[in-house]
């Protein structure tokens, strides 16, 4: 008994069971439907794709925590999410040189750059996906059509373009031929990976929700503002303005707002400033979706609202402040 | 059922103890009493080496307002009285006494139950405050003194706290199933001295079905309340059980007497109990001695200055794995780092574990998952109060109600990151303290 060598440290001396790895984990595995459903859709090459995309990001993490002389978090399971997120954000065919330049933007430019996980601005995925699209349009915009249980590689496949693409370019009508809205919720369309099938991207974001890691502040204010927003252009001009339906399940925004918005280090802490945050990214999404350049305004909305996170989060500071000191302070 | 607004958190609650009856823990062979275990300052010691002294004996003299006596634990000689360990961390004056085995009781005390609907108030007050009584729940604020408000505070509510959150600890709710008579009549002393108006609620967590049954038949018939509440940690800290049982809010810089409010524990209402109507002075307590590491786990009867490791041989000795060892809950205990410390008056627990997880844990960089915030009960931002203390910026981080923080450990059991919240908030609390009394001096 003597010899037993007693320990001190702070209360408490029990911690729940959660870490940054379970958090991580359990986001990639909410994504894990909409993975599998990507390879049913695109085949084989999209696995590839996904693989290149995750292994490249970790490779970057671990270089980058060299480089910066920081513990190694290669396997904290964030760059996982991030290379995941990224391959779910690129069409199938893209060439896997641009997926590796993605996973450099993501996690050299926009994560360690800034400090590592948790001092990032903007969500590495997004920042990436962006940066391809801005830098390699046509790639990012030919979209392979979907071939069920078709595993090969495809390399000349038959492409099209993405729903969004065809209400900017041809119109309502030609959009609403192309697809009906139950190929929206199932995701037979064209589009990037895992964006398509609304089906296993709720089942994912159900569970993520059950287990208490995302709130659904953010994405119910996302999906309903640009349900309002798309909607009530709907009802003025039919004919110019796609229904709201039309946009729920077309485009990366079931993605964007479940998976990308809810990013804990780029959205705001605070019950009201998360719901502002949902309003500002879906009045964005819905104004480049019917006005802007871009098919698809998702992407460019949360980075948008990104930047605004630390004004989000003054806000509550300074009434938390306030409420604070509502009385002098007792000696 | 009724639970406190903000926050709160569900840690396993790991109540081993609690079909354990309280065994009483045999005189040890050397008792270490020490004179500093209340809030506020250390009394003085009335003895020398050599005193002979009798169980119940005064031995340290409360020394001011705030201070509270402290009694020989059982008859014996003073072998020394000299700076010796204490649990908080800290070195105190302590009255060493060695045991003549008789246990004996001085003249006049421990005597059989006498009816208290006579005394006075002040009478009352004067044998709550000779019999060295402090809030057993942890705190040790002398309890004459909170029973004795400003005179412009009306206090309309008592309550009697039984929710025991602290995971492990079940001294309370052993107390509560065999002492309940005890318990009933401490808690109508102490309503008494507010008046007729006062309403008297025992406040118990719903794990604990059969402590509320068994109080609620003794204590409806007069007219206290027994109130279920909902479990959730840190439900028995005051400022919580008040919002639990009451709905009301004690602002940030109120007391709870501020609100018409006083709280008081279980095991003190049993101390009050015992001054008044038997003239005992509070000598002993009941400690759950519990843990993974502790050979039998119990809930013992010990006297005041009782060793850890005379415990700890009395519950089966601890095993070679052992490598911290808490005094209190595992919440907001304090890990001991010698078997040498005492229990005092406010050791509800001791907890023998293996805390693997204290040399592995590195604090890894906040991902700002909220969690924090959402559990904090005085609706802080502990992450931001961590991050502000270790930026020393103290200006700042007293506008953030540093103050406000009860130190509950609610945001480091919850940070996926194991940032060492409540550790910043202490060390931030701590230099500000110090920079006050400076700025003062």
């Amino acid at each position: 008994m003597e010899s037993v060598n007693l320990k001190v440290s702070n209360a408490p001396f029990v911690r729940s069971k959660d870490s940054i790895e379970s958090v991580m984990y359990n986001v990639a595995l909410a994504l894990a439907p909409a993975t599998v459903m990507s390879v049913y859709l695109f085949g084989m090459r999209a696995l590839v794709l996904t693989v290149v995309c995750i292994l490249s990001c970790i490779a970057f993490e671990w270089l980058m925590d060299k480089a910066r002389n920081k513990p190694n978090s290669c396997l904290d399971g964030s760059a996982l999410v991030t290379g995941l997120l990224l391959a779910l954000n690129v069409p199938a065919n893209l060439p896997l040189w641009m997926v590796v330049t993605g996973s450099f933007i993501a996690i050299v430019a926009t994560k360690h750059v800034f400090g590592g996980l948790g001092y990032n601005v903007f969500n590495p995925a997004l920042v990436a996906r962006v940066f391809l699209l801005i830098s390699f349009p046509a790639a990012m915009t030919s979209w392979p059509m979907p071939a069920p249980f078709s595993f090969d590689m495809m390399v000349d496949m038959e492409t099209g373009a993405s729903p969004l693409g065809i209400l900017k370019t041809d119109g309502v009508q030609a959009a609403l031929a192309s697809l009906s809205l139950m190929d929206g919720f199932y995701g037979t369309m064209t589009g990037s990976l895992g964006e398509t099938s609304a089906l296993a991207l709720l089942a994912g974001a159900v569970w993520l929700w059950y287990k208490k890691y995302i709130t659904m502040y953010i994405p119910l204010t996302i999906m309903g503002s640009v349900f309002l927003f798309t909607g009530l252009f709907h009802l003025i001009d039919p004919g110019t303005y796609a229904s709201p339906a039309f946009h729920m399940v077309t485009g990366g925004l079931i993605l964007g707002a479940f998976f990308m918005a809810t990013d804990m280090v780029t959205s705001p802490l605070s019950i009201r400033g998360q719901l502002l945050f949902g309003l500002g990214c879906g009045l964005l999404t819905a104004v480049i979706r019917l006005w802007g350049g871009y098919p698809e305004g998702i992407s460019f909305a949360i980075l948008i609202m990104n930047s605004f996170v630390p004004l989000i989060d003054r806000w509550d500071l300074n009434d938390r402040k306030a409420e604070n000191n509502k009385k002098p302070e007792k000696p | 059922m009724k639970t406190f607004k903000t926050g709160g958190i569900h840690p396993p609650e790991s109540k081993f103890t609690e079909n354990t009856p309280v065994e009483l823990m045999p005189v040890p062979k050397e008792l270490a009493i020490s004179l500093n275990q209340h809030l506020g300052k250390p009394a003085k010691p009335v003895v020398k080496a050599g005193s002979e002294v009798k169980k119940g004996e005064l031995i340290g003299e409360a020394d001011g307002f705030i201070s509270a006596n402290v009694h020989a634990s059982t008859s014996g000689k003073v072998k020394s009285v000299k700076p010796h360990p204490h649990p908080g961390g800290h070195y105190a004056m302590t009255v060493f006494i060695t045991p003549d085995g008789q246990d004996e009781w001085a003249e006049g005390l421990n005597t059989d139950p006498v009816d208290w609907h006579g005394f006075s108030k002040e009478d009352i007050i004067g044998k709550i405050k000779n019999a060295g009584i402090v809030g057993m729940g942890g705190a040790g604020f002398p309890t004459n003194v909170k029973l004795a408000p400003p005179p412009d505070k009306k206090i309309d509510t008592i309550i009697l706290n039984g929710a025991e959150c602290e995971p492990f600890l079940t001294a309370d709710h052993r107390l509560m199933l065999e002492s309940p008579e005890e318990i009933v009549e401490g808690l109508n002393i102490i309503t008494s001295l507010f008046g007729g108006e006062a309403r008297a609620y025992i406040g118990i967590e719903s794990n604990k079905k059969d402590a509320i049954e068994t109080l609620t038949r003794h204590a409806s018939s007069k007219g206290i309340e027994v109130v279920s509440l909902k479990t959730k940690y840190p439900q028995g800290a005051e400022k919580q059980l008040i919002n639990a049982i009451t709905g009301r809010t004690i602002e940030p810089g109120e007391l709870p007497f501020d609100k018409g409010c006083l709280v008081q524990n279980i095991a003190t209402a049993v101390a009050v109990y015992e001054a008044v109507c038997k003239n005992k002075p509070l000598v002993d307590r009941v400690v759950t001695v519990s843990g993974l590491e502790i050979g039998k786990p119990k809930n013992i009867r010990a006297l005041v200055g009782t060793s850890f490791r005379d415990i700890s041989l009395f519950c089966g000795n601890l095993k070679e794995s052992t490598n911290q060892i808490i005094s209190g809950g595992p919440m907001m205990g304090k890990a001991v780092y010698t078997l040498d410390v005492p229990i005092i008056k406010t050791t509800s627990g001791m907890l023998f574990i293996n805390n693997v997880g204290i040399e592995k844990a590195r604090e890894r960089t906040c991902i700002r998952c909220g969690k924090c915030v959402d559990v904090c009960p005085q609706g802080l931002a502990p992450w931001l109060l961590a991050n502000v203390a270790q930026l020393r910026e103290f200006d700042e981080i007293q506008l953030l109600g540093l103050a406000n923080c009860t130190e509950c450990g609610s945001c480091t059991y919850v940070c996926p990151s194991k940032r060492e919240l409540v550790h910043w908030i202490k060390y931030a609390k701590a230099l500000v303290n110090n920079r006050q009394k400076r700025k003062s001096a």
